[in-house]
Order: C-alpha cells, then structure tokens, then sequence
C-alpha cells in the first residue's frame, strides 16, 4: 500500500513537480518514460516517488520516447492506468505512437512540457510540440501556471477514462516559464485527489484471459475510414464530459476551468487569443491597458486545444463590441498563417460580429513575451478597429530582431 | 509587487534560495514565484534566479523585470556582470565581497550614483565559517531581511528551519548561524 505524502496546504511547487505529484495521486499502474528536457523532473520526482514507497505500480525505464510510448500502449490495452511525460524531439519521437495510443481507444495520460522543436537545437519552450500533436486524436489540454499543471491531469484521468470518451489525453505546460517557475499551489490531500480521479475501469483488457480480444488491428478501406469517422466522434462528444468533469473539479476545489477561458469579453472592443503561460501575462496586459488608456481589451485562451472548441471560441468572439483581434501562434508557422489564427477564423466566420483578424507569431524557442509588447499588440488592435480594417500585414512577428517581417494585407475594394 | 534579481553562478544555490524564499513568503499567506534562467549552463557559468512576491495572485509570466532588489552572490560578478541592468531609482544591492563598501563602489562606476542603496555582506566567508563550503544563498537572505525588514529576524529563522527539516539538524544550525551573521553584518 502507498504511502501517504505529507503536504500542506500551500506549498511553492513549480510546474513539472506539481506535474508529478499529481500523477503520483492518481496511483498508476504503469509509467513507461524516457527523460528530456524541460520535463526531465517530472520522470525524476515520479522516480522518487516509486523508490520511496508513494506509489503501488511500476516504473519502466526504457531506451527512448518511441520504446516509453509503446510501453504505455501495451500497458494501457493490458489493462492499466498509465502515464509519462515528453517534450519536443521526444514528443516528436513519439509521434507514430500517439496515434496507436488514440487509435486504440487507450486513456493514457501524457504530461507534455511544451519545447521548441530543433534545428537549430533549442531547450526553451514554444509549442511546436502540441501543435503536432494537434491531429493525433488526443484530447489536449493547456496548464497556463503551476497550478494548472497539478491540477489538469488529475481532470485528464477523469476525462479519458470516462467509458463515453475512452480516448488518451495530454496535459501540456510551457516549459521553463511554468515548468521551472515555482508559484502557490494549493494541492490536494492524497486521498481527496484519487477519490476525484476513481478507481480505473478497464476495457477489454488483454489480462483478462476469460475474454480474448484483439487490440490494434490491420483495417484497410473496408474499415479503417469507420473507425476513424467513430474516434472524431468520440473526440468531439469529449465535450460535454469535459465540461462535467471541470464542473465536477470546482465543486472540490472552487477552481474553475472552461474549455475556452475568457478575460474582460464581456465589453471587450480589442483582444488577443493566445495558448499557455502567455495568457496569463495578456491578462494583466490588458488590465493595464483599461486601467491606463481605457481601451477594452479582453482575453480568449482556449484551455482545450483538442478537441477544438469551435462552439465556445464562436461564442467568446460573439460580442457585439468586439472590432479586432489578433491570434497569437508560438509554433513556426512552416509557410502557412499559424494554425490558432487559422481554426479561430474559421470560428469567426460564422459569428454576426465577425471581428477583424489578424496573426501573430511569437515567443519561438523561449523568446521572452513582454507585458509591453503585449499592450502594444492590444493598441494596434484598436488602430485596426478605429480605421475598419487590418493597417499592418495580417501575419506579423513580435519580438523578432532584424527587418520587419509579414505577410499578406487586407483586399479592400 | 516586490521583485528581486539574484546574480550567481550556477552551483551556488540561487535556485534553492529563491525557492527557499518563496517558501517562507508562502506560509504568511502572500503569493510568490521563484524561477531562474538557465538551460544549457553548466556548473560555475554565471546565471540569474528572480522572485517576486505579492499579496494578490502574481500573472505575470515575463521573465525580465525591474528589480526592487538585486542579490550578487558571486564576489566576481559584481564586475563582470551587468547587475545595474533595468534598475530603478529605488532599487536596492546587496553584495557578497570581501571588499568595504567604499572599496567595492570605487571599483565599480555603475555603482557610484547608487552609494545609499548599495550594501555589501561577505556571504562566502559567512558559509565557509559556518556550513563549511561556499554556498551563499541562505546567508545573502539574512541580509535581505535586514535591509527590506520584510519579516522580524526570529520569524525568518523559525521558517527556514521548516523549509531546511528534511537537512540533518547540523546543516541546519549551520545555516541559521550564516543568516543570523549576514543579517548583523549587513552594511
């Protein structure tokens, strides 16, 4: 039996051990993992955990991600509850597993430390890494601080093995800025966390020897489009038991999460809609900027990257006030507008308000997002909404030294 | 919002000593974050750890800011680094030297405009005295606590003793002498 851990009610944790010890509450059968940066600690602190008696189940060490994620497939169709965590070129590693995890209906949890994705080499975080896994067919959730990465993957257990989801699903944070960064956290008495997690309910498990059954089968065109058509489905039906579960946490803890979280909408003239640590900075850009030069600027950040919440982004911007918005994408865009602009767009277009709007790239390979820059993006907003339309290129790039860099500009007749 | 900037090399225990910090302002029911740049350095490379502290829930997740305090924790890098960078007019330094206040400043021009709010502590020979090595993290606190009076010297101690309980108790003594020292030579 697992020892308990002596917490207090507010330790300073940063994100990759609060990470960790949330994981370590749900007592997991299986974490199949391979360290890198900047999640290195999260595999480290689970370790320890497993040495010093915290956990019951087994702790693999294997020789790489791709070895980590197939260890966590087997383990999960053998019958488990199973976990591990990855950034960037170990993400990307992973990669053709994470599409057999999904594929096989398997509720793994993977914490993701959001990294930059070389060449050049880089360890600082962007989110290179969750955009690709944007169409694996995992659920992915966005932790913008510390205690979002504690809290998170104790919702993603929830929400993946919930037998009307049975998909697997990853929790990601920015690395360094939160996963390095130590905050409040107010965590969970061991006992409280796992009775919200429950106990695994396994799914045609292959132990159960009474009952054969054949996981990961070969499907070709008779097939296979069936069952990729049922994992959308099962991905975009995510979204009411994602909703549930987050309702399910406030009533525990009073910490309320959404799949897509808004800021100062309500009368919001100007906003920015960005993933990760950087919310959290906009936020308090844009109070400042109220409070300072009486502009409206709001906040969206979706907290469900996937499945995307087209609905709820569609609501967010459906505010009679709203004029102009920029998306902001910390991923290369790879000659393409970047992938939030692009999918927010799509949401836009079908609004009655239908903001003007335009693209950022920025913060690649940790590049620092500044409050300033951030109010100054918010300025040029109300430049665009004062003037009716896009005045800079649609895609900008903040923060970049050099020549300016954009490209496209509004088609006015 | 009170923010602090340490300067150190990379094995000192900037990170330890920021997060120790943070965990002492935690317990009196005000919000802090403790981080560091680093990535890639290796022991010995010169690095910065920041804190800040609040009493309201601290968003912002830039990493530069404009210190209220600086902490150097290396001698060498009061002169190689550049630890006036954003100062403030109210910015305060705090740095570990074997050097008196007026030697220190004479040598170093970025401090001549700032004599009033530049104070020096010998933190490594502090920690070589007490815990037996070079490690000026917990001493450089001592001397905060004394130049910002953000907690009473005793109320300092009693927590960092929670924070340091997992370290047996000679270690821990070890390190209440070195603060209780920096905090009384402060100057």
């Amino acid at each position: 039996m697992a020892k308990e851990f002596d917490l207090n009610e507010v330790e300073v944790w940063d994100g990759n051990y609060a990470a960790s010890q949330a994981l370590r509450q749900a007592q997991i059968d299986v974490v199949a993992a391979y360290p890198i940066t900047p999640s290195t600690p999260i595999v480290e602190g689970y370790g320890a955990y497993v040495a010093n008696g915290y956990v019951d189940g087994e702790f693999v060490m294997v020789e790489s991600e791709h070895a980590a994620m197939s260890g966590c497939v087997g383990a999960a169709a053998a019958g488990g509850r199973v976990a591990t965590a990855t950034s960037s070129q170990g993400f990307a590693l992973m990669a053709e597993v994470l599409y057999q995890a999904s594929g096989m209906r398997l509720p793994i949890v993977l914490t993701v430390v959001n990294r930059a994705l070389a060449s050049p080499l880089n360890v600082r975080g962007d989110h290179s890494d969750m955009y690709l896994g944007r169409d694996s067919g995992w659920i992915q959730l966005d932790a913008f601080n510390a205690q979002e990465a504690y809290d998170l993957p104790l919702c993603a257990f929830k929400i993946g093995e919930n037998l009307d989801v049975r998909l697997p699903v990853m929790v990601h944070q920015d690395g360094f800025t939160t996963s390095h960064k130590a905050q409040n956290v107010y965590p969970l008495k061991d006992e409280t966390a796992y009775n919200f997690v429950g106990d695994y309910v396994p799914v045609d498990e292959m132990l159960d020897f009474t009952r054969p059954v054949t996981h990961g089968a070969q499907t070709e065109e008779d097939w296979h489009y069936e069952h990729k058509a049922k994992q959308h489905k099962a991905l975009m039906d995510s979204r009411p038991v994602i909703d549930e579960v987050f309702a399910q946490f406030k009533e525990l803890t009073g910490r309320e999460y959404k799949r897509v979280e808004t800021y100062m909408m309500e009368d919001a003239e100007v906003a920015l809609i960005l993933l990760g640590s950087s919310v959290e900075s906009a936020v308090l850009a844009a109070k400042q900027l109220r409070e300072e030069e009486g502009i409206k600027a709001g906040i969206i950040a979706p907290r469900c990257f996937r499945p995307f919440p087209y609905d709820l982004v569609r609501d967010a911007l459906d505010v009679p006030t709203l004029k102009a918005v920029s998306c902001m994408d910390k991923s290369a865009p790879g000659g393409a507008m970047g992938a939030l602009f692009n999918e927010v767009s799509a949401a836009a277009y079908t609004t009655s308000s239908r903001p003007l709007i335009s693209n950022y790239i920025y913060g690649l390979g940790g590049r620092d997002f500044a409050i300033d820059e951030a109010k100054r993006i918010m300025k040029e907003q109300k430049a665009h909404a004062d003037a009716g339309h896009i005045t800079t290129n649609i895609q900008q790039f903040s923060g970049l030294r050099g020549p300016k860099l954009g490209f496209y500009e509004t088609r006015r007749s | 919002m009170v923010e602090i900037r340490w300067h150190s090399r990379a094995g000192q225990g900037a990170v330890t000593g920021a997060k120790g910090l943070g965990s002492v302002v935690a317990t009196t029911g005000k919000q802090v974050q403790a981080y560091a740049l680093y990535g890639s350095a290796k022991r010995g490379a010169a690095m910065n750890a920041y804190n800040r502290i609040d009493d309201e829930p601290i968003s912002n997740q830039e990493t530069k800011m404009f210190p209220d305090f600086v902490f150097v924790i290396d001698p060498a890098l009061a002169f190689t680094d550049d630890i006036t960078k954003n100062d403030k007019p109210e910015t305060q330094y705090i740095i570990t030297t074997h050097l008196s206040k007026e030697e220190l400043i004479a040598q170093i021009p970025a401090l001549q405009d700032k004599v009033e709010r530049t104070f020096v502590v010998d933190c490594m020979q502090i920690s070589l005295d007490t815990i037996g090595r070079a490690m000026p993290n917990t001493p450089v606190l001592g001397a905060f606590m004394k130049i910002s009076k953000l907690y009473e010297l005793e109320f300092f101690l009693d927590s960092m003793k929670k924070v340091l309980s997992k370290f047996p108790q000679k270690i821990i003594d070890a390190n209440m002498e070195a603060i209780t020292r920096a905090y009384n030579e402060v100057k």
